[in-house]
């Protein structure tokens, strides 16, 4: 991250974090928004630049950091998430699903997403259904669903369904101030 | 803007909870011919629990959603009961109800304060890169500490019964697996006066904004439809059990008494080719006529009262807005959500007094009685349903599930459409307006996660299309 550049310019710029939400369940968010009063904190330390919590819609560039929940089961999902490595220094799985896959990729055995599709579309309907399929508004979906490292290298991996809010705010803490040799720990509020 | 038909696409819509872009097709004058809301994410759970133990159900469909994980822990568990053919004891429906409480608190201020509020207090048109939690922190703290408080508080009554905060294994089959300890009574309590006063104090601060809001409340979804949702014995406001009520939009009982596992005899599900989310009816009324809403706005309108003071206060006020009818506009789920906090505090206050939750039987022990099993609660976004059948040894041979926000699905799409047909006129749209059309299904907090349970995701993006089809533009906010 931006550690080495502390002594060329004087006022260091603020560092820009991001948020991700690909195929997952929300949860890994609700996680971090459990930071609860922390949250203030952060926005102290960073900018939060991109999230879904924000009306951002297009992921801008030069991103110190980012946290993605979810694994990549779509062509929407796998077009962001390169995108997002392109534009951002360090990058964090964020949550079982985006490091293994998890329960989102419980679908995988059934090979490919056929079946399921037709089960909820077919099957569950009354007259005769069929998959959504306007690929203009609705993206297809993936063979098989991926965790992140399977398509963009990871930088940080951060455990847990969800990741704990203590996990989340110190692997922040550490990103957003990495321990020099003259300081220790925070002593802020 | 040339003579031609176009698509205005809004990609992603933001502060929802899911993955969803919107379409607007404008005909050649320019004007606004269709407008769609598009769920682009599915994740396909009814197929992939099949062969699983329904012991597991649960766990594996809390991940649907990290945002209700309460709504589907619940639903699962009471799907076993049936499948176990038990009635589950007093302290453990008691608990479950707390901890669906803990829920609704949570998961409705996160749609006030977090997701909604930027629009409500820094404005529809104020700058997009600050029209967040953090533009609020920054502009408004002590309100938005009030909000981060109420959701933490809410957060901790699932925690102090399940051990976690987003997905608690916690609720099985028969009950529940811990009781509520002393300690955690007396924690949940402290924290009582507060979550009330913030509650109160965000119910008295939407009716003081709602007059800057009367143009959006008329064209945020404000029309006919029906509204469903579970109501208790005596006709009360119900979350956990109870029976189903319909009602139409002059306020008048379409039916009542509905055995809510009986629903595929009264709801239908229908597909659209350009979503993931499904669109669920009214049986009887066909499709889409049959069009229903659920969560609080039919909540509060299908009840006949709310099961403590204050909410019930604040019902009456909020129903004699309608003068006896339902409450219409869908602008006004904010309102109602903000009744609902309050309601469910007091709820909370009572149910932790409440002798029976103190009993230490928690739990119905028993094997598979039955094949299938239907469990129905009302999550913070309207009625759950899970249903499952199950072979000899309890593993899962069908599942079905019918999501709160996928039967608001209809009722967003011509939310949309309302909006669309409002704001714009002509290519010249401000960026005010797309939000405004966004913070249309906003109202409805939708939650796609859920709704898709699903393979996919919810962002809004404006598409316009021309007379063939053809794209001709897309605007995606940035
Ligand atoms: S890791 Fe768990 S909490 Fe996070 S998205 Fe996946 S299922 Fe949800």
């Amino acid at each position: 991250m931006s550690a080495k550049s502390k002594n060329r310019t004087a006022p260091k710029p603020r560092p820009r974090i991001a948020t991700v939400w690909l195929a997952g369940c929300s949860g890994c968010h609700m996680s971090f928004l459990d930071l609860d009063e922390w949250l203030f904190e952060l926005a102290e330390l960073a900018d939060v630049v991109y999230s879904p919590v924000a009306d951002v819609k297009e992921y801008p560039e030069n991103v110190d950091a980012v946290l993605i929940e979810g694994a990549v089961a779509n062509l929407d999902n796998l077009e962001l998430l390169k995108k997002v490595r392109a534009r951002t220094r360090l990058v964090v799985a964020f949550g079982d699903c985006a490091i293994t896959g998890n329960v989102t990729s419980l679908r995988n055995p059934l090979g490919g997403p056929d079946s399921a599709l037709h089960r909820a579309y077919v099957e569950e309907v009354d007259g005769n259904g069929s998959p959504p399929s306007d690929r203009t508004t609705v993206p297809e979906l993936l063979p098989k669903v991926l965790p992140l490292h399977q398509v963009i290298k990871i930088d940080a991996f951060l455990r847990g369904c969800p990741p704990s809010p203590a996990a989340i705010r110190e692997l922040l803490e550490q990103t957003l101030s990495p321990p020099s040799k003259s300081r220790s720990k925070k002593d802020t509020p | 803007m040339s003579a031609e038909n176009k698509t205005i696409t809004i990609d992603p819509v933001t502060r929802l909870e899911g993955h969803a872009r919107i379409t607007i097709h404008l005909d050649a004058g320019g004007a606004v011919e269709d407008a769609r809301f598009h769920v682009t994410e599915f994740r396909g759970f009814e197929k992939f629990c099949e062969g699983r133990p329904l012991w597991e159900m649960p766990g594996i469909t809390a991940r649907i959603c990290g945002i209700c994980p309460v709504s589907h822990l619940l639903a699962s568990a009471k799907a076993g009961d049936e499948v176990l053919a038990v009635s589950v004891p007093e302290a453990a429906a008691n608990l479950r109800r707390l901890m669906n409480l803990g829920q609704i608190i949570q998961s409705h201020a996160l749609s006030f304060f977090h997701l909604s509020a930027p629009d409500l207090l820094l404005g529809m048109d104020a700058d997009p890169g600050t029209r967040n939690v953090f533009g609020l922190m920054a502009k408004e703290p002590d309100l938005a500490r009030d909000g981060i408080r109420l959701r933490q508080f809410g957060q901790e009554v699932i925690e102090i019964l399940g051990g976690k905060k987003i997905h608690p294994s916690w609720a099985v089959p028969g009950g529940v697996r811990v009781p509520l300890s002393e300690k955690g009574r007396d924690a949940i309590r402290e924290r009582l006066p507060e979550a009330r006063r913030i509650s109160r104090e965000a119910l008295d601060l939407f009716r003081k904004i709602a007059e800057r809001f009367a143009e959006e409340a008329a064209v945020l979804g404000d029309f006919s439809t029906l509204f469903l949702g579970l109501v208790a014995k005596d006709g009360g406001w119900e979350h956990y059990d109870g029976t189903i009520r319909v009602m139409d939009s002059e306020g008048i009982r379409v039916a009542d008494g509905l055995d809510p596992r009986q629903y595929r005899s009264y709801i239908a599900e229908a597909v659209e080719d350009w979503s993931y989310l499904k669109f669920p009816y009214y049986r009887e009324r066909g499709y889409p006529d049959g069009a229903y809403r659920v969560g609080p706005l039919a909540r509060l309108n299908l009840c006949d009262h709310m099961p403590t003071p204050l909410a019930e206060e604040a019902r009456q006020a909020f129903r004699a807005t309608a003068d006896g009818k339902a409450v219409t506009s869908s602008f006004y789920y904010h309102y109602a959500r903000l009744v609902e906090i309050l309601a469910a505090v007091e709820e909370v206050e009572r149910l932790i007094d409440d002798e029976k939750t103190r009993s230490p039987r928690i739990r119905a022990e028993a094997g598979v009685n039955r094949s299938n099993g239907v469990g129905v609660s009302e999550a913070p976004r309207g009625t759950l349903f899970h249903d499952y059948e199950v072979d000899e040894h309890g593993l899962i041979t069908r599942v079905n599930l019918i999501i709160a926000t996928g039967q608001n699905n209809l009722a967003m799409n011509r939310t949309v459409l309302q909006a669309a047909r409002h704001y714009i006129k002509g290519s010249a749209i401000p960026e005010g307006f797309l939000n405004r059309i966004e913070a249309g299904v906003r109202a409805f907090d939708p939650c796609l996660s859920c709704s898709t349970h699903a393979l996919g995701q919810m962002p809004l993006q404006v598409t316009l299309y021309g007379p063939k089809g053809e794209k001709l533009d897309e605007r995606t906010r940035d």
